[in-house]
């Protein structure tokens, strides 16, 4: 039964707040707030997913996830089809498509289409990647290629949803906001879940704020989003003709009026309330700072291939660089460029141009910090495209797709997994998307089926009742 | 205090079950259920393809059958297979099996030794079980109270020796009852009406008067708004618009007009099956319109998407939410497998579905919306026809001479409504359309690709009974039947259970959203149960159970204050307090707008777009453009915000406001740094700071203390204490300063937000006020029911 457990938790709650710990109280705190701020058993308390200890030592400490909307083609980025080059142009073997629910193509002759551009092998490690990438491969030692990725889901709403949340039920928490729950953040005046989409290339992907709310799971974990225009954060700036003088001022006031009430109203929420306006506060300091790059060199900017912070893709690559290093936990940084029904071939040049440089300028940015031994760095989409032509593009495709994952603990410079031979099925040593949610969450230290919360009766998981660790992967 | 000395002080708690003492009398849908259902069910349960073995133990059956196979002996638990395989060293014969992580704990075992002692009998999960009216416990009990609600929670206190709390101040507790009926801080007019009745029986008139209030139905919809997932746009991919706003009128209209709840929910299950006989094409109108409610789903317009996917995933979505909705139960997870915990079955799940087979809609595209008029015309006309059905009933017994003043009125009547149906206001919506039952499957693991089920036939799930439907096919209409009826042993409950939640910030269950086999035991079922039949035996009168619940003592006492001492039930179980809790989103917007005057009270019609930050939507797709309101639409109440799924409004989501895709019956209540950038930031905060300050000084006096008064007041309901005079006094001489030698920045300040500025302010005082305002619009207190 729920009772107990939660009975439990408030009164501990209480317990502490009878201590006089005064920043603690009402809601359970945020996770805005530094872990670093709470003593020890305190924390645990106030925030009952936190996994203390945590079930295996962490090798990352914390996620960025470029997350490449659209679905981009396994075939034209990491997985070579010698067998579909030759059948370019023919029929599809109908022992491969029968039975196999199809997106866009339904009703229609199916063909093959070619890879569109040449593979070579990078590196010390050999690496076979598209030649439609210009910067990656100078990685090709240093990321780990998946290309046996499987999902659930064929059209980009439900397959996003089971990307982020493990489900393509609506209304589940996203793997940031898991993370948060079970792991806090160590971001003083920054929120510890941070979503970015980027504009530039004819980005027409819907993404619904669902893919970084937190579901079930307590308000405060849910992710924030950074826009490129306007304020960073919604409601950031202060109202026209308020200075940073006067709004502390108000600030104050409310702070005074609260504290003084406290007595008379007994109310254990006002605490946190206080705690939070200054938390407020220190966020409409420390995000123009965060967003004034003038500290980076200009061969910083260079690399990214920037002029400054102006939405694009590589700039929020940058922005992710500066958000982990103010320790915030989860960082999402979506390009939607990537559903190439028609003109594969063209699209994916333009959204290379798009994506590649900042990519790996990014994790050669995090390298050269020593940043990448901890930072987890997934990049990839919803799923794959089809080895079957849609005219000159490729339709939606669930059964066999590609991502890559750099540092966090991950082993760099292999390969791993296997399509069929037209790049169809995922085949050998298949992962499904629970699977990858498992492995990030060991790398972060954590054991996907013991961080659960109780809702609607059950304890619910990230991984729901799946997913193993791939163990092969992690160095 | 040590952290453990606390917890044991909380296990003296009756009723909460101590973690060190078992109950003296075990009972076993209370202490044993819970354990059997955490440790034995995952493979002794309700799902079928995970038991290995025969023996359940999640039914009468078989628990009746361990006891004829020795698993239980009644009366010794030594010779009890059951004890010996939990407590055994032996790896193999252990349970549950060593792969299983939780373990029952030595306590579980006690309280299950007990039950075998006692007998080791079966009883139903208290909330599968038809509510009885519970005897009321004697009076003279403790505070001496009448009303049945106090009777039960004296009984409990009285029992616990927990003192109860004192009645609420006056204004306070004004305040509250504003709030939790309206949605709204009381009126100046309200306060001083109220203030000044010092006769017996000015609470009871005062609930009259705010149960009479059309903004009473505004607030009720927001939380039946929530429950049903009602929103604007379809929810999947682009997520486009859609009309189905008549449907938010038609609740809103159902609560004021106190539309029995049995009615509410036929019409909404089958508002189109219905047939008028009295042949009003409004009355019909109306109930298609309350059918859009099975429309509610989100649906999916995107390229590529199969029809067949889209449709099992509308099927599997009204499952779900109709029964979270109506009947609090988890089914979403038989989509696939039985049941873990509760008593639905796959096959129960696609049964149910079935219901829904008639529904004519596509898989793929936008849903068809069709022209209605509008629900406030369909509420004008209702009445003239039911006075004109009964005037012509009186005529048609009498004599023709008699028949003057009554064929005068009928003449009267028939005119107006003649006026009123020549152009009748019309909207597009979406409502229910019957058609002939497609068929449906039973899809194996919820493959929507596999075909190979048996056909699905309408069901409600086998454990809850069988429809007397004879050989016909069951509709929507006997599904709706069985949920209001009486031996339907959770729809009342459950609305019940929530109602009470509305008022004391917890649900008499505290688990709102499950009353299956792993919700929270009631704190008080006996009063639950008493409530329930009340409910039922009222004719499923709504406004009598708001209007019951809010009269009682227990509802009136002062809030539970933080005590340092705990007290001997620290989290309020027995409700000797009443609980304070932070205001719904909508209501912090309106009553910063109700107290700055600028709320309009405008009811109704098309949702509407208040400010929101620029490109907001834009992240969504490229095509989408928020067009903003100009004038009124700006300061429309929260439950007319235009709620688009996939970007729902991003200060109301900053206070917990739900994306509406899926059944919220409980919305959290998160504390974070995003609520104050609202409250600081947001234009529409901004706006209502200096409306609210060019009122203050128009209406107020002209000493600051006075306008600080008059705003507290307004605001909270109360003066305001000398020392926040003088804080606030304080804060304004500075601001004042600072924006005299910035005039610039006055007047940028006090340009926020369309309504016209007052003229004849100086900007630097106005905007020195503003800040005084705006202080007020962000404390604690103010966005606090207590």
């Amino acid at each position: 039964m729920q009772g107990n457990t939660t009975a439990q938790t408030e009164l501990c709650r209480r317990a502490f707040l009878g201590h006089g710990a005064s920043v603690l109280g009402g809601a359970a705190l945020s996770s805005l707030l530094s872990s670093q701020q709470l003593p020890g058993a305190t924390a645990d308390a106030a925030r009952p997913g936190l996994v203390r200890p945590l079930h295996f030592p962490a090798k990352a400490e914390r996620v960025i996830f470029l997350y490449m909307a659209g679905g981009p083609s396994h075939l034209e980025t990491f997985d070579y089809k010698p067998k579909l080059a030759e059948l370019g142009g023919k029929p599809m073997p109908t022992s491969i498509t029968k039975g196999q629910p199809i997106a866009q193509l339904q009703n229609k002759a199916l063909k093959c289409l070619a890879p569109q551009y040449p593979f070579k092998r990078f590196g010390k490690s050999g690496q076979e990647m598209s030649t439609a990438f210009k910067h990656l491969p100078e990685l090709a030692d240093d990321i780990c290629i998946l290309r046996s990725l499987r999902t659930k889901a064929i059209n980009h709403d439900p397959a996003h949803t089971f990307m982020n949340t493990g489900t393509t039920i609506s209304g589940r928490p996203a793997m940031g906001s898991w993370l948060l729950y079970g792991l806090g953040s160590e971001a003083e005046n920054l929120p510890g879940f941070v979503v970015m989409t980027s504009t530039g290339g004819g980005q027409s992907q819907p993404i619904a704020s669902r893919q970084w709310h937190s579901g079930f799971l307590p308000g405060e974990h849910q992710g924030m989003q950074f826009y490129s225009s306007g304020d960073p954060v919604l409601y950031v700036r202060n109202p026209p003709g308020v200075s940073a003088g006067s709004q502390r001022d108000v600030i104050d006031a409310v702070g005074a009026l609260n504290r003084g009430r406290a007595k008379t109203l007994q109310d254990p929420g006002i605490a946190a309330r206080i705690s939070q306006y200054e938390l407020a506060f220190k966020m409409q300091m420390s995000v123009p700072e965060l967003t004034r790059i003038n500290d980076e060199s200009k061969e910083t900017l260079e690399l990214y291939g920037i002029k400054g912070l102006d939405g694009s893709y590589a700039g929020n690559c940058l922005l992710a660089r500066r958000l982990v290093e103010r320790g915030v936990r989860f960082v999402q940084v979506y390009h939607r460029g990537w559903d190439h029904h028609g003109g594969v071939k063209n699209g994916i040049a333009k959204t290379m141009s798009l994506v590649d440089q900042g990519t790996t300028a990014l994790i050669k940015d995090l390298k050269r910090r020593g940043l990448l031994d901890t930072t987890l760095v997934v990049w990839g989409g919803e799923f794959g495209r089809t080895p079957m032509a849609q005219g000159d593009g490729r339709d939606h495709h669930m059964m066999g797709f590609s991502m890559f994952m750099a540092g966090g603990g991950v082993k760099p410079g292999i390969t791993y997994g296997a399509t069929d031979d037209l790049g169809y099925h995922a085949a050998e040593d298949i992962v499904e998307v629970h699977d990858l949610h498992a492995t990030m969450l060991r790398q972060l230290g954590i054991d996907h089926k013991r961080l659960t919360y109780r809702y609607n009766g059950r304890d619910f998981r990230l991984t729901d009742v799946h997913g193993k660790v791939v163990k092969e992967l992690i160095s | 205090m040590t952290l453990s000395a606390f917890i044991l002080t909380a296990v003296l708690v009756p009723g909460i079950p101590a973690e060190a003492e078992v109950p003296e009398a075990v009972q076993f849908n209370r202490d044993v259920l819970p354990i059997l259902s955490d440790h034995c069910f995952k493979c002794h349960g309700p799902d079928e393809r995970q038991r290995e073995t025969k023996q359940r133990f999640d039914t009468r059956a078989g628990i009746e059958r361990a006891a004829s196979k020795g698993f239980l002996v009644s009366g010794k638990p030594d010779d009890s297979e059951l004890i010996e395989r939990l407590t055994t060293a032996d790896e193999d014969e252990v349970m549950p099996p060593l792969s299983e992580k939780a373990r029952p704990s030595p306590h579980e075992i006690s309280i299950l030794r007990r039950w075998i002692e006692q007998g080791a009998k079966w009883q139903d999960h208290w909330a599968f079980i038809v509510p009885a009216r519970s005897k009321l416990p004697a009076g003279g009990t403790l505070d001496k109270l009448d009303h049945p609600v106090d009777r039960f929670i004296s009984d409990r206190l009285q029992q616990a020796g927990v003192q109860p709390g004192p009645r609420a101040d006056r204004a306070v507790l004004l305040r509250r009852l504003s709030l939790d009926l309206i949605g709204l801080p009381p009126s100046p007019q309200e306060r001083e009406r109220f203030l000044a009745d010092q006769e017996p029986g000015a609470w009871e008139r005062l609930v009259d008067r705010l149960l009479a209030s059309p903004q009473y139905g505004e607030r009720m919809a927001l939380y039946w708004l929530d429950l049903v997932r009602y929103a604007d746009s379809v929810g999947y991919q682009k997520d486009s618009h859609q009309n189905i706003w008549l449907y938010r009128d038609y609740v809103i209209a159902a609560f004021n007009n106190n539309k029995p709840f049995d009615r509410f929910v036929r019409e909404q299950l089958a508002g189109d099956l219905m047939k008028d006989p009295n042949g009003s094409a409004a009355q019909v109108a109306e109930w298609r319109i309350a059918s859009g409610f099975n429309r509610l789903n989100q649906t999916t317009s995107e390229g590529g998407a199969q029809a067949k996917e889209y449709m099992a995933k509308y099927a599997a979505d009204r499952v779900r939410n109709t029964g979270s909705i109506f009947l609090g139960m988890t089914t979403g997870c038989a989509e696939c497998h039985d049941h873990k915990y509760d008593p639905i079955t796959s096959r129960d799940f696609y049964n149910f579905a079935a219901f829904f087979a008639d529904l004519k809609e596509r898989g793929v595209g936008q849903p068809r919306e069709v022209k209605l008029p509008t629900v406030e015309h369909i509420l004008k006309i209702l009445p003239i026809e039911k006075e004109l059905r009964e005037l012509r009933e009186i005529l048609s017994g009498k004599d023709a001479k008699d028949t003057g003043e009554v064929g005068g009125r009928i003449a009267a009547l028939e005119k107006k409504l003649e006026e009123l149906t020549r152009s009748p206001p019309m909207a597009t919506t979406i409502v229910t359309e019957p058609g002939k039952p497609r068929l449906m499957r039973h899809l194996p693991r919820g493959n929507w690709l596999d075909d190979s089920g048996p056909e699905a036939v309408p069901a409600i799930p086998v454990y809850f009974g069988k429809l007397d439907v004879g050989k016909r096919r069951a509709t929507r209409s006997d599904l709706a039947e069985w949920m209001v009826a009486r031996d339907n042993p959770l729809t009342a409950r459950v609305f019940v259970n929530r109602l009470w939640k509305l008022f004391f910030g917890r649900g008499i269950s505290s688990t709102l959203d499950d009353a299956g086999a792993r919700s929270a035991w009631p704190t008080h079922l006996p009063l639950l149960d008493w409530l329930a039949v009340e409910f039922i035996e009222s004719g499923w009168d709504v406004k009598g159970m708001v209007r019951l619940i809010v009269k009682s003592e227990a509802y009136r006492r002062r809030s539970v204050p933080f005590r340092s001492e705990a007290g001997a039930d620290p989290q309020n179980h027995l409700l000797g307090w009443q609980n304070s809790f932070r205001l719904d989103a909508e209501q912090i917007r309106d009553q910063a707008l109700a107290a700055s005057g600028l709320l309009s009270g405008k009811m109704y019609g098309r949702s509407v777009k208040p400010y929101q930050p620029a490109n907001y939507w834009f992240k969504l797709y490229h095509q989408s453009r928020y067009q903003q309101e100009k004038g009124e639409g700006l300061y429309r109440r929260g439950v007319y915000t235009y709620w688009r799924r996939s970007f729902w409004h991003p200060s109301l989501r900053a206070f917990d406001a739900p994306s509406r895709e899926e059944c919220v019956a409980e919305r959290p209540r998160s504390n974070t740094p995003q609520q104050a950038l609202v409250l600081l930031n947001d234009p529409i905060y901004v706006e209502a700071a200096r409306v609210f300050a060019q009122k203050l000084i128009a209406d107020a006096g002209g000493t600051p203390g006075e306008r600080i008064n008059q705003a507290y007041r307004r605001l909270l309901c109360r003066a305001a204490e000398d020392w926040e005079i003088e804080t606030l006094v304080r804060m304004y001489e500075k601001q004042l300063a600072g924006f005299r030698e910035n005039k610039e920045a006055a007047g940028k300040l006090v340009a926020v937000g369309e309504y016209p500025v007052a003229g004849n302010l100086a900007p630097e005082e106005l905007a020195a006020w503003m800040s005084v305002t705006r202080v007020l619009l962000n404390l604690h207190e103010t966005i606090t029911r207590y």
